[in-house]
C-alpha cells in the first residue's frame, strides 16, 4: 500500500507493482493526466511534480522530480503535487480555473504567452512552483543561476524560452497566493503520521531503514537490485523493458543518509542525493558545485545520488572522475562485512566493478585537502557536451594539483569519457609532477596523454575529438595557472564555462 | 414547444478594442496548458475495452523479409491481435503523393525502423514485450547511405529538376572573381513534445472515428478509407490539439492511424497508438540533410554575375514530400539575394533511412545556407564586411527578378528592415569592438553576423492553397467556427477565433472553435506551409461576412418596420451590437436579440466560407512562374564567442527584426519568431542526428540528441515585429505568415560561428563550417586551420 497525500489530499494505492513509475501511478491508476510523457527517460520535464517532504524543521520542503523514472513506492509518506493540484478550482474536470484562480507560477505563464502547444507547459509549471515555494522561503533574489537551475531540465520546443524566463521573473510579483491545502495546517502533521507508521511494502519492493536491514535483504536477495534514486535503473523498465521486479531501495536506510566529518574528510552516505551536497561542496569544492548544475537537471538530481553514479560504473558518469582527482575512497558493506578500498580500484573493466554480488557501496570518502592544497583553487572541472545543460559528457576533465616552490605537486588528472572507465592519466600526471607548469612541462605532458588514453568513438564524439579536446584541456590548465601567477586579464575560458 | 435561451441583458460586451484582429490575446487554450486541462490523444478517457498498439520494427537497414513469425507475439500475456502486410484489407501502400511508403514490410526492407507488424494488448506494456517475441529471419542486402554517390548513380527518389535565368555560364566567363564552395547540412528531428499517437474506435457502420495528433486529418481519412477499403464518408478524423508538430505529423502521423484503425475493424473494440519516443525516433522520417555547392561570379564589387548552385536533398527511401521540399530550396538558395544570371539544379537522392519529410521551412532553410555561406565567402575574398556584401546583393529595382521568374514585390522592404536592424543591434560599433577584443584575445574569439530571411508564401502545389470553415450561431449567441486547420501550439485557432469575433463585432469569448473534423470542414489541406492563418482566417471571413450580409438583409426589413426598416447602407456590428444609421438615428440591436429574431424569422444561421489563393502559378516544365503570393522577411543579428581550446561556445547577444505585415496578434507572432529562431539555432548547432554503420540511428533520444534547453537562450534578446509595413497582397487584414520564416533567422549564429573562426584567418577567408557546428565540429575546424592554415 502506497500511502501517500496527493494535492493536500490522502490517497492509498493498493497493489502498486514494483516497477510502476510515479508517472504511470498517476496516469494509468489514479486517471491524473495533467503530467505528461514526453520521454519516460527523464530527459525531457514533461513529466516534473513536485515532492513535498518534511525538512529538519517539520516543515514542507519541495523539490521537483521526473515522474516518469521515479520508482512509485517512493512518494510512500510524501506530499505529491501535480500541476492539477495548483490552481484552486482542483477538480480535473471542472470548467477552467478564472485566472484569478491561478498560482502565480501559472498566472505568469498565461500572462507572458508562456505556453504555445502546451505539452510541457505542466511540467515547466511544476518547475516554477518549486522555484516560487524556494523563493518564498529563502526570500533570496532570483539570479539567472537559480532560473538555470529550475528551468535546465524542463524543455520546451515551441517558445524558445524567454517568455518562460519572463513568467519566471515575474511570478513573484504576484499577489500572495492561498494553495488548496495552506489551510490544512494538518498536512505536515499527517504526513509525520504517516512517517511513523510501518511501510509495508510488497514482496519484492523492500525498503529497509537501517543497515543492518539492508545487509540481511542483501543475503537473502543477492540479485535484488538496488534502487537510490532510480534515474538510472527505471530505464531499464521504461526504455529496454526489462521486468523489474525484485528491488530493495536503499533511499531510507538512515546509515546511507548522513555526512559524516572525521579527523581525515568527509564520509558522505552513498544514498546522499546529488542536491543535497551542494552545500557541502560549495564550501569546500566549488568547482565539484558548479559542475553539478550540469552534472544533470535539478529534477534528476533531487533523486540520483553519488553513490548509484558510481555504481552505476558508467564510463561517461560525472561523479567519478571528480573524486579521483580528489583521491576518494569507498566503504563497501553487505552480510559478509565492511572493507574500504580506494575508487581507483573499483572500476575493473567497462561496465565491471569490484562489487561483489552480496556487497554495496555505502560510503565515500572524500579526504580533506592536505596542507598547501587549496581546492578551492586548484581544482579545475571542465566538462564538455553538445549541450551545455542536462548533457552528458563528451570528455569530463578534473584536475588538482599544488605548487610548491615554484614546481607542480601531487598532481592528479581524472577523466571521463577517455576510456572504457573514468580512470586517472598517472603517467600524465608523473610527466608533470615536481616540474614547473611552463610550456614545455605541459607539451611533454600533452604528449604523454595521447598515448596513455585510448578514448571512444560514439554519438557524443570522436575518438579524435576526445583526443584532441582533452589534451587542450591540459593547455587550459597551464594557461589558467599562468594566468594566476601573472595576474593576466586574458580570458581562457568562456564566462559560462569559467571555474 | 422549446423556447429560447433568455438572454442576459448585461451579459453584452464592454466597450473596449479587445475584440479587434490585432490584439495580443492570450493563447485559447492557455489557462488549460497551466493548469493540465488540456487533453492530448494519449489523455482522451479511455474507451471501455480499449486495445494499445505497439509495433514491431525493422532492425536492418536494407534486406528482404524473408520469414516473419509471431506465433510467440500471438501467444504472449494480454495479447488480442497481431497484424501484418497481409491483413491489410485495402491498399497496403500509403505514400501521400507518389507510392513508396508500404503500411508495413512485405517483401523489401528499406530502413532501420520500419515497421514490419504490429500487436494489439490489453495494455501498453505487454503490446511492446510482445514485440519482442517475434521471429524475424532477414536476408541482409548491401544498404546505400550516401546521397552524393546515390546521385552519382542515378538513384533518385524523384527526377533531378533545373531552374534557369540567362546564361549562366557565360556570366562566370565574364566574372571578375569566381569563387565556390561546398557545405553539408544536417538534418533535425521534429522532437515534438507530444510523439506520434492516435485513438481509432469503429462507428456503427463499417467505419472508425479517429482522434490524432495530426497536421493533415484529411489525408489521413483518405489513407485510412484507403486502407481499409472503404469510403471517405466512414471515416471521421478529429484533432483538437497537437503537442507540437513542426512538419513531423505531416504525413507521418498517417501510417500509425491506418494500422489502429485496421485493429480497430477487426476487433470491434477501441484501439491507441502511441509511439514511444525511441520508436518515433526511428520510424519517422526528419528534416532533410542535404550536400550543396555553389560556383558564382562576382564583380570586383562583390555583386554577383551569376553561376550555379546545386542542391541534393537526403530523402531517405521514399519521395514522401521530398519534391516539393527539393523544389523549396531550390526556390530559396538565392534568399533575398539577386543571383544574376543562374542555373539551379536540385536532385533527390535515395537513401536506405526513413523517409525524409517536412520540417518548418520544408527544405528553404537548406538552401537558404548555401547562398548564405557563399556570401561570407565572398565578403572575406574581397576583404569586405559580410554585412555590406549581403546589401549589395539584395533584390533592387532592375534585379529584381528570380531564377525562377517571380517578380519580387516590396523591394525597399528588406533594406528598410536590415537598415533599422543595424541601427538598433548597433551593428558597425559591436563589429569594431569585437575586431579589437580578438586582436588582443588569444584563446576567445567573438564573432558578430546579421542574416536576412526572404521567404516564399504559398503551397507550391498549387491545388492545396484552399480552405474552407463552417461558421455556426446558436440561439444563444453564441459562436462556433470550425476551419480546415490544426492546432499545434502556432495559436491558429487563436487567430481564426479573432477574425470571427472582429468580423461579427464579437468579443473573443463568445467564439469557440470545438476541433478540426473532417465531417465539418471537408477536404482540407495540411496545416503546413505557414500558411495556417492566411488561407482558413480567410475561409473564416468568408464565411463571417456572408452570415452578417444575410444578418444586415434580415435586420433591414424586419426591426423599426414602423419607419420603413433599418438603414442597410451604414449597418454594422460592433461591440456585440447590430448598429444602424448613424449619430441621432443610431439604432443599436443586441446581438443575441438579432440571433433570436433572425431564427424566428427563419434565417439560416450557419455559414461556410472558402478561400482559394489568387494569382500563384507555376510551370514545372520551364520551370517558371509565380509560386509565392507574397514574401516574408526579416534578419537577425547574432554575436559568439567561441573557445578555441575546446570548441565550445556561447551565443551572447540575438537582435531580430521581422515581418509580418500587420500582425493578427503581436504576442503569437512574437513567440513564433522566438521559437523558430532558437529552433533554427539548434539545427544547426546542438541538435546532431547520427547513424552507425549499419544505418541504426544512434541519437535516438533526448539523452543522445540536443534540442537547445533553457540557458541556451541567449542573455541579450531584442525581438522586434517590423511595424508600418502592410502586405502588399490583400492577405488577411494585410498580415502575413510567420510559421516558418523566422526559422531561417537562426542562419546567423552559425554565420557568426564563422566568423568567429575567420578571424583566426585574420579574416582572409572563412572558413566552412558544416552543420550542426557542434563543440567537435567547431574545434576540429580549428585544428584543421592551425596545422593547413588558411588556405
Amino acid at each position: 500500500m502506497i500511502d501517500f497525500y496527493l494535492n493536500g489530499r490522502r490517497q492509498q494505492c493498493a497493489d502498486v507493482p514494483a516497477e510502476t513509475s510515479l508517472l504511470e501511478l498517476l496516469r494509468l491508476h489514479l486517471g491524473k493526466t495533467g503530467t505528461k510523457e514526453g520521454c519516460a527517460s527523464g530527459d525531457c520535464g514533461a513529466c516534473t511534480v513536485a515532492i513535498g517532504e518534511l525538512d529538519a524543521q517539520g516543515e514542507l520542503e519541495y523539490r521537483s522530480a521526473n515522474a516518469c523514472i521515479l520508482p512509485a513506492h517512493q512518494v510512500a509518506s510524501c506530499h505529491l503535487v501535480t500541476v492539477e493540484g495548483l490552481a484552486r478550482s482542483d477538480t480535473p474536470h471542472s470548467a477552467q480555473p478564472h485566472s484569478s484562480q491561478l498560482h502565480p507560477a501559472q498566472a505568469a505563464m498565461v500572462d507572458h504567452h508562456g505556453s504555445q502547444c502546451g505539452f510541457c507547459t505542466p511540467g515547466i509549471v511544476m518547475s516554477l512552483f518549486t522555484l516560487y515555494e524556494q523563493q518564498r522561503r529563502t526570500r533570496a533574489p532570483l539570479t539567472q543561476q537559480h532560473l538555470e537551475q529550475a528551468l535546465g531540465g524542463n524543455l520546451c520546443r515551441c517558445t524558445g524560452y524567454r517568455p518562460i524566463r519572463d513568467a519566471a521573473l515575474a511570478m513573484g510579483d504576484y499577489p500572495d497566493f492561498q494553495l488548496a491545502w495552506a489551510d490544512n495546517t494538518e498536512l505536515a502533521d499527517n504526513l509525520a503520521g504517516l512517517r511513523s507508521d510501518a511501510y509495508v511494502a510488497p514482496q519484492n519492493y523492500a525498503m529497509p531503514q537501517d543497515i543492518a536491514a539492508l545487509r540481511e535483504m542483501k543475503r537473502l536477495r543477492p540479485r535484488a537490485k538496488l534502487v537510490a534514486g532510480g534515474t538510472d535503473l527505471w530505464l531499464e523498465t521504461t526504455q529496454r523493458l526489462e521486468t523489474l521486479d525484485d528491488i530493495i531501495d536503499v533511499h531510507q536506510v538512515a546509515e546511507l543518509r548522513t555526512i559524516d566529518e572525521t579527523a581525515g574528510g568527509w564520509w558522505i552516505g552513498a544514498a546522499i542525493t546529488l542536491a543535497e551536497l551542494s552545500p557541502l561542496f560549495s564550501e569546500h569544492f566549488p568547482a565539484f558545485e558548479h559542475l553539478l548544475h550540469r552534472f544533470a537537471s535539478s529534477q534528476i538530481r533531487n533523486r540520483g545520488t553519488l553513490g548509484g553514479n558510481i555504481a552505476n560504473a558508467s564510463p561517461i558518469g560525472d561523479g567519478p572522475p571528480v573524486l579521483l582527482a580528489l583521491g576518494a575512497r569507498l566503504r563497501l558493506d553487505g552480510p559478509e562485512g565492511a572493507r574500504e578500498l580506494p575508487l581507483e580500484d573499483f572500476f575493473l573493466d567497462y561496465r565491471k566493478t569490484a562489487l561483489a554480488e552480496h556487497e554495496f557501496i555505502a560510503a565515500i570518502f572524500i579526504p580533506h585537502p592536505s596542507a598547501g592544497r587549496n581546492l578551492k583553487h586548484n581544482l579545475k572541472i571542465w566538462k564538455l557536451s553538445k549541450r551545455r545543460e542536462d548533457d552528458i559528457s563528451a570528455v569530463l576533465g578534473a584536475f588538482a594539483w599544488r605548487i610548491e616552490e615554484g614546481v607542480l605537486r601531487d598532481v592528479r588528472l581524472a577523466f571521463g569519457g577517455m576510456a572504457a572507465i573514468p580512470l586517472r592519466a598517472t603517467a600524465t600526471e608523473a610527466t608533470l609532477e615536481g616540474r614547473a607548469p611552463d610550456s614545455a612541462a605541459f607539451a611533454a605532458a600533452r604528449q604523454q596523454l595521447g598515448e596513455e588514453l585510448t578514448p571512444m568513438n560514439d554519438v557524443r564524439g570522436s575518438a579524435e575529438y576526445r583526443r584532441t579536446a582533452a589534451s587542450n584541456l591540459l593547455e587550459r590548465l597551464r594557461l589558467m595557472i599562468e594566468a594566476d601567477n601573472n595576474h593576466s586579464a586574458i580570458k581562457v575560458t568562456l564566462d559560462a564555462y569559467a571555474h | 414547444m422549446r423556447t429560447l435561451t433568455k438572454l442576459d441583458p448585461s451579459s453584452g460586451p464592454a466597450h473596449d478594442k479587445k475584440s479587434a484582429a490585432n490584439h495580443s490575446h492570450a493563447h485559447e487554450s492557455a489557462i488549460k496548458h497551466v493548469t493540465g486541462r488540456a487533453d492530448y490523444i494519449d489523455d482522451l478517457p479511455a474507451p471501455a475495452n480499449l486495445l494499445h498498439v505497439a509495433v514491431g520494427l525493422s532492425t536492418v537497414a536494407h534486406g528482404r523479409l524473408h520469414h516473419l513469425n509471431l506465433d510467440k507475439v500471438r501467444a504472449a500475456a494480454g495479447v488480442i491481435d497481431v497484424i501484418s502486410v497481409a491483413d491489410v484489407p485495402g491498399h497496403t501502400d500509403i505514400g501521400p503523393v507518389f507510392a513508396g511508403d508500404p503500411l508495413f514490410v512485405d517483401d523489401e526492407i528499406s530502413y532501420v525502423g520500419q515497421c514490419l507488424f504490429a500487436v494489439a494488448a490489453e495494455s501498453e506494456k505487454a503490446a511492446r514485450r510482445a514485440i519482442t517475441l517475434a521471429d524475424i529471419d532477414i536476408r541482409e542486402g548491401t544498404p546505400s547511405f550516401d546521397p552524393l554517390d546515390a546521385v552519382e548513380r542515378g538513384n533518385l527518389v524523384r527526377p533531378t529538376h533545373v531552374q534557369q535565368r540567362g546564361d549562366w555560364q557565360q556570366a562566370l566567363d565574364q566574372a571578375a572573381h569566381v569563387f565556390e564552395g561546398e557545405q553539408f547540412v544536417g538534418g533535425q528531428e521534429h522532437f515534438y513534445l507530444e510523439g506520434q499517437a492516435c485513438l481509432v474506435a469503429p462507428s456503427e457502420d463499417e467505419g472508425v472515428i479517429v482522434y490524432t495528433s495530426n497536421q493533415h486529418p484529411s489525408e489521413t481519412q483518405t489513407l485510412v478509407a484507403e486502407v481499409l477499403g472503404i469510403s471517405l464518408h466512414a471515416v471521421t478524423v478529429e484533432n483538437r490539439r497537437m503537442g507540437g508538430g513542426f512538419g513531423g505529423k505531416e504525413t507521418q502521423a498517417s501510417p500509425w492511424a491506418c494500422i489502429a484503425a485496421i485493429i480497430a475493424r477487426r476487433t470491434g473494440r477501441a484501439a491507441k497508438l502511441r509511439l514511444p519516443r525511441r520508436d518515433d525516433m526511428h520510424a519517422t522520417g526528419k528534416r532533410h540533410p542535404f550536400h550543396n555547392r555553389y560556383r558564382l561570379g562576382v564583380d570586383d564589387q562583390g555583386v554577383l554575375l551569376g553561376g550555379e548552385i546545386t542542391v541534393v536533398g537526403d530523402c531517405g527511401h521514399s519521395p514522401d514530400l521530398s519534391d516539393a521540399i527539393v523544389d523549396r530550396a531550390m526556390f530559396h538558395s538565392d534568399n533575398a539575394y539577386s543571383l544574376g544570371s543562374a542555373r539551379v539544379t536540385g536532385h533527390r537522392a535515395r537513401t536506405h533511412k526513413a523517409s525524409n519529410t517536412a520540417f518548418r521551412g520544408f527544405g528553404g532553410p537548406q538552401g537558404m545556407m548555401i547562398i548564405e555561406q557563399a556570401m561570407d565567402d565572398i565578403a572575406r575574398r574581397l576583404g569586405q564586411d559580410p554585412l555590406t556584401i549581403r546589401k549589395r546583393n539584395l533584390y533592387r529595382q532592375g534585379r529584381d527578378i528570380t531564377h525562377y521568374g517571380q517578380r519580387v514585390e516590396q523591394l525597399s522592404l528588406l533594406s528598410d528592415l536590415i537598415s533599422q536592424l543595424e541601427d538598433s543591434s548597433d551593428y558597425w560599433a559591436r563589429r569594431t569592438a569585437i575586431n579589437a577584443f580578438n586582436a588582443q584575445s588569444p584563446i576567445i574569439k567573438k564573432g558578430l553576423a546579421l542574416t536576412p530571411v526572404k521567404f516564399g508564401i504559398s503551397f507550391t502545389l498549387q491545388h492545396l492553397n484552399q480552405a474552407g470553415a463552417l461558421l455556426l450561431v446558436y440561439t444563444d449567441g453564441s459562436v462556433m467556427i470550425n476551419h480546415g486547420g490544426t492546432e499545434m501550439g502556432q495559436g491558429l485557432h487563436t487567430k481564426i477565433c479573432q477574425v470571427v469575433a472582429r468580423e461579427l463585432g464579437l468579443e473573443m469569448t463568445e467564439v469557440r472553435i470545438s476541433a478540426t473534423r473532417t465531417d465539418k470542414v471537408p477536404n482540407t489541406s495540411p496545416t503546413a506551409a505557414s500558411s495556417g492563418a492566411d488561407l482558413n482566417g480567410q475561409a473564416a471571413r468568408d464565411a463571417a461576412s456572408k452570415l452578417r450580409e444575410r444578418l444586415f438583409d434580415f435586420a433591414a426589413t424586419h426591426f423599426d418596420q414602423n419607419n420603413g426598416g433599418l438603414d442597410r447602407e451604414a449597418m454594422r456590428l460592433e461591440n456585440g451590437h447590430l448598429v444602424a444609421g448613424i449619430d441621432e438615428s443610431e439604432q443599436r440591436i443586441a446581438w443575441g436579440e438579432l440571433i433570436q429574431a433572425a431564427y424566428r424569422g427563419r434565417v439560416s444561421l450557419s455559414e461556410k466560407g472558402f478561400y482559394a489563393t489568387p494569382l500563384i502559378h507555376y510551370d514545372r516544365h520551364a520551370a517558371k512562374g509565380r509560386p509565392f503570393y507574397y514574401f516574408s522577411h526579416g534578419a537577425a543579428v547574432s554575436e559568439v564567442e567561441i573557445d578555441t581550446l575546446t570548441g565550445e561556445y556561447r551565443l551572447t547577444r540575438t537582435d531580430i527584426l521581422h515581418d509580418v505585415g500587420d500582425s493578427l496578434n503581436p504576442a503569437i507572432d512574437t513567440g513564433q519568431v522566438e521559437g523558430a529562431f532558437i529552433q533554427g539555432m539548434g539545427w544547426l548547432t546542438s541538435e546532431e542526428l547520427t547513424w552507425n554503420d549499419a544505418g541504426r540511428l544512434t541519437s535516438d533520444g533526448p539523452s543522445t540528441y540536443k534540442i537547445p534547453a533553457f540557458g541556451d537562450l541567449p542573455p541579450v534578446f531584442n525581438v522586434k515585429l517590423l511595424e508600418g509595413h502592410p502586405n502588399s497582397q490583400a492577405s488577411i487584414y494585410r498580415s502575413k505568415a510567420v510559421g516558418e520564416p523566422p526559422f531561417m533567422l537562426g542562419i546567423s549564429v552559425w554565420s557568426a560561428l564563422r566568423d568567429a573562426l575567420s578571424s583566426l584567418t585574420d579574416y582572409r577567408t572563412c572558413p566552412p563550417l558544416d552543420t550542426p557546428a557542434t563543440p567537435e565540429r567547431v574545434l576540429m575546424t580549428i585544428e584543421r586551420l592551425k596545422t593547413e592554415g588558411p588556405g
